[in-house]
């Protein structure tokens, strides 16, 4: 408990390293690189002792049977909420309020849930039209869970909250704290141990860099962003930490700013994202609305929950919101910057794309679930916006990977297309495979980074594994293990991480034959994401063959790293290959109840501010079709490269119009950038520029000219009359006053202690006369 | 009676002191009339300590452990001025004139 209450500690010894670092960073022994790894290091033993406290504390909470009626189940849940204090959300006080008494008046559950949220209810006409629904799902969702779960209770999740006023106004309180519950603690744990690990992995790569000290300090500030984001209690406090993550994302990957792509990338990421932003701003703005002038999380997911929020309000924050979504963790059509970001170094890639800013769009997504789950009533369809967004990007991402020749562009595609996995995953309402997703891919990805980096450390920091690599593997052997375990993780192999956490995603879109209990029926998502899997393995299959088989195409003796990079390696590779085993599917049954969905018990929130979703069974049939297919992506990419098979298809592209055409579509990356620089920015460069200079020129001067003479004309006034007269004939005639009474009082004061005595005695001989005639 | 007189002796104590402080150029003579005057207040205080109680007694045995005090710090800073002058005249002590 304690740490739950004290988790804030870990953005602030964030922010104490980064601004101890900035400050005395170059004069400490080794630039400032120990502050910024010890802050980590304690950061991550807290984290780790908050899960454990997080597995012991979900032990104690209380249970409920799904079969009692929807008034006890309501009356356990907002009893788990008990660590919510009432400042920090006004439903959960409204509740508390109503439920002692609903349970003295034992009013009807319909009724009772309505007049539950009438408290807090900004939205009298939601209320009305939404109330009798409420119940209906309360009790109609309870049956599914039943059957998904199979078991007769279930554990009520009690989130902590702590908050302290940060703006207070005359309608909205303000707050900003932590809210801890599985979600946040399994983030900070990915964070920290990411993060420790970059660092570690940074100390000899970015080794002799110009600006070392700088770029340790930002590492620190970045992990606490991220920190300070993943703990947010109210939705402006997200806005802050997400826009934190942007600027720190901005000066990393723009460390290298002499050199102007970099400096080019830096900017390209900084205003995607800004794109994206004002959606979030929007989104967050009509929720602040939506949920009565509150910012806080746990009101806005509560009244969206239990539809106090009417839908069509949902529906445009989750449109707006996943504009952000699209903006921060690269989905299509704002993916664009993604790929660039690379110029950065690849350390910080490795950070970006596994723990903090491209999670940041997942995590908002999941954190603010009820918004979407409702909004875009995920349950019982088979398309949404998100699941589109999400396996789009998942397949097309994932084609883009096929033309790079530079290894992180392969491994930033490849991000992309996982980050669609995730998207989709929550878009059919897999909640729980998403988040396992994240959590299962923040190890192999990073993995796959700080392999790439290790590869370019030795080939004389190029990242061509084209032209510049090669026969790597007997030289560099940690590396290419190490790659190549994370590589089987990410296309899925049996039983690495990668085969459990997407064999999740796939089923979750519940349209495979055979598989029951998923919130809808996802055909098309499920035809993509298997395509997307198979690529996603041969694109892989290929970057190994070009960097670590044949022959060395570089120049120079490469050699493999030394351990500050090879270890953070391994311990990623070993946790990549066996974390998929925290959460096997309920369907094992032959092994120990204990080992089962152990991820989907901690983290999955069930209560009054999280959707009640249900999880889709495990399939056999399922689970070995997704292996075959990554199977075969790698067995065609390996007869393809290394047996020289489909003789036909080499150089196809040269011989065939329309190869070369999908070809060029591909490098030119369907034209997104062309798109944006050419026609978007060329439009908004050419007759809108021009038409906004008019206007600039002849209606906004012509007012700006117009009050400017007008203050002068009134300065002149104020200044001539008011200044030089009346202010200033005040302040000289004090100063005059006081300057003649002191040339006269001055010959009073002779020095001479005698005559002060005298006067001293003089007056004290009158006062004792006066007091004399007055008193006696 | 007694007390109006031992007030009597007190207060032309204090006028002879406060005479000395005045006039007197020497700068030791100004902390003997100082002495005088202290002493003044000491006979007063031991006077009414006849009437309401030992606290005046106290206060007196203050006095002069203050006086004691006074007097080393005082004749310190003569000597130190003879030292730099040649002089305990404090009608030359001037420096402060505004």
């Amino acid at each position: 408990m304690w740490f739950f209450t004290h988790v804030w500690i870990l953005p602030a010894v964030m922010a104490g390293s980064f601004l101890l670092i900035l400050l005395f960073g170059k004069r400490l022994p080794f630039k400032g690189a120990e502050v910024g790894i010890t802050a980590v290091s304690i950061c991550l033993l807290f984290a780790l002792a908050t899960a454990f406290n997080w597995a012991t504390w979900g032990a104690d909470s209380p249970k409920v049977s799904e079969s009692a009626p929807a008034e006890e189940i309501e009356s356990v849940e907002v009893a788990a909420l008990a660590e919510v204090p009432s400042e920090c959300s006004n439903v959960v006080a409204g509740l508390r309020g109503g439920e002692g008494g609903s349970q003295a008046e034992a009013s009807p559950p319909a009724g009772g849930g309505a007049s539950t949220g009438e408290g807090a209810a900004p939205d009298t006409a939601g209320t009305q039209g939404a109330g009798p629904g409420t119940g209906e799902t309360a009790t109609g969702a309870v049956p599914a869970a039943v059957a998904a779960g199979g078991g007769g209770e279930e554990t009520v999740t009690r989130p902590v909250v702590r908050c302290t006023t940060w703006i207070e106004s005359s309608t909205a309180l303000i707050t900003w704290g932590t809210q801890i519950d599985g979600l946040s603690v399994m983030m900070i744990v990915i964070v920290t141990i990411i993060s420790l690990l970059v660092h570690v992995f940074s100390t000899d790569y970015v080794n002799g860099d110009r600006r070392y000290t700088h770029y340790f300090a930002f590492l620190s500030l970045f992990t606490g962003s991220m920190l300070f984001f993943v703990l947010s209690q109210s939705t402006l406090q997200m806005i802050v930490g997400w826009e934190l993550v942007g600027v720190c994302s901005f000066a990393l990957i723009g460390h290298w700013w002499e050199e102007k792509p970099n400096s080019d990338a830096a900017l390209k990421a900084f205003l995607t994202n800004r794109v994206g932003d004002v959606g979030l701003l929007v989104g967050m703005i009509i929720l602040f609305f939506a949920a009565g002038q509150s910012f806080s999380i746990m009101d806005v997911n509560i009244l969206a929950q239990q539809g106090e929020i009417r839908h069509v309000v949902l529906l445009a924050a989750s449109i707006c919101l996943i504009t952000a979504v699209m903006s921060k963790s690269g989905q299509f059509i704002l993916h664009t910057w993604l790929p660039d970001a690379m110029a950065g170094p690849t350390p910080v890639s490795a950070l970006i794309h596994a723990a903090t800013m491209v999670v940041a769009g997942i995590f908002m997504v999941a954190r603010l679930y009820p918004v979407f789950f409702e909004g875009l009533s995920i349950a019982g369809s088979s398309v949404n916006l998100l699941a589109v967004v999400g396996a789009v990007t998942a397949l097309f991402g994932a084609m883009l990977a096929f033309v790079q020749k530079d290894i992180k562009k392969v491994l930033a595609y490849s991000t992309v297309s996982q980050l669609g996995f995730m998207v989709t995953s929550l878009g059919v309402g897999a909640w729980t495979a998403a988040m396992f997703h994240l959590f299962t891919h923040a190890f192999f990805k990073a993995c796959l980074f700080l392999g790439a980096g290790s590869l370019s450390h030795a080939c004389h920091h190029s990242f061509n594994m084209v032209d510049d690599m090669g026969g790597l593997r007997k030289i560099m052997p940690k590396t290419f293990w190490t790659y190549l375990i994370a590589t089987a993780a990410l296309a899925g192999i049996f039983p690495l991480s990668g085969f459990w956490s997407k064999d999740e995603i796939l089923a979750g879109t519940g349209s495979f034959p055979g598989t029951s209990g998923a919130n809808g029926e996802y055909h098309v998502m499920l035809v993509m994401l298997l395509l997307a899997a198979f690529c996603t393995a041969a694109y892989m299959t290929r970057t190994i063959w070009y960097a670590f088989f044949g022959e060395y195409r570089g120049h120079g003796h490469p050699h493999e790293s030394g351990p500050r990079i090879t270890v953070p390696l391994i311990l990623l590779a070993t946790l990549g290959a066996i974390v998929g085993f925290l959460n096997l599917p309920a369907a094992f049954d032959f092994l120990p109840a204990g080992t089962l969905t152990r991820f989907e018990k901690y983290v999955e929130p069930i209560g009054l501010y999280f959707p009640s979703i249900t999880h889709a069974s495990f399939n056999p049939v399922l689970a070995v079709l997704s292996v075959a297919i990554g199977l075969s992506g790698i067995v065609v990419a390996y007869l393809y490269y290394w047996k020289g098979a489909f003789k036909g298809l080499h150089g196809l592209s040269e011989r065939n119009a329309l190869a070369g055409w999908g070809k060029n579509v591909l490098v030119n990356k369907y034209y997104f950038d062309w798109l944006y620089t050419t026609v978007i920015v060329g439009f908004v460069k050419g007759p809108l520029a021009r038409a906004s200079d008019w206007f600039n020129q002849n209606v906004l001067d012509g007012i700006v000219n117009g009050v400017g003479r007008g203050a002068v004309k009134v300065g002149d006034f104020v200044y001539d009359d008011i200044d030089q007269r009346v202010v200033d004939g005040a302040v000289n005639g004090v100063g005059a006053a006081a300057s003649g009474s002191g040339g006269v009082l001055r010959h009073l004061q002779t020095g001479r202690i005698q005559q002060y005595t005298a006067l001293f005695f003089a007056a004290a001989a009158v006062l004792a006369g006066v007091f004399i005639l007055i008193v006696g | 009676m007694l007390l109006n007189q031992f007030l009597l002796l007190a207060a032309i104590l204090f006028s002879v002191g406060v005479y000395g402080v005045i006039v007197r150029k020497n700068g030791v003579l100004v902390l003997m009339s100082v002495e005088l005057i202290l002493n003044a207040v000491n006979i007063n205080l031991i006077a009414f300590s006849t009437y309401w109680g030992l606290g005046g007694q106290v206060f007196a045995l203050f006095v002069i452990a203050v006086a004691a005090a006074e007097v080393g710090v005082g004749l310190a800073i003569v000597l130190l001025i003879y030292r730099n002058r040649r002089s305990v005249d404090i009608d030359q002590l001037d420096e402060l004139k505004g």
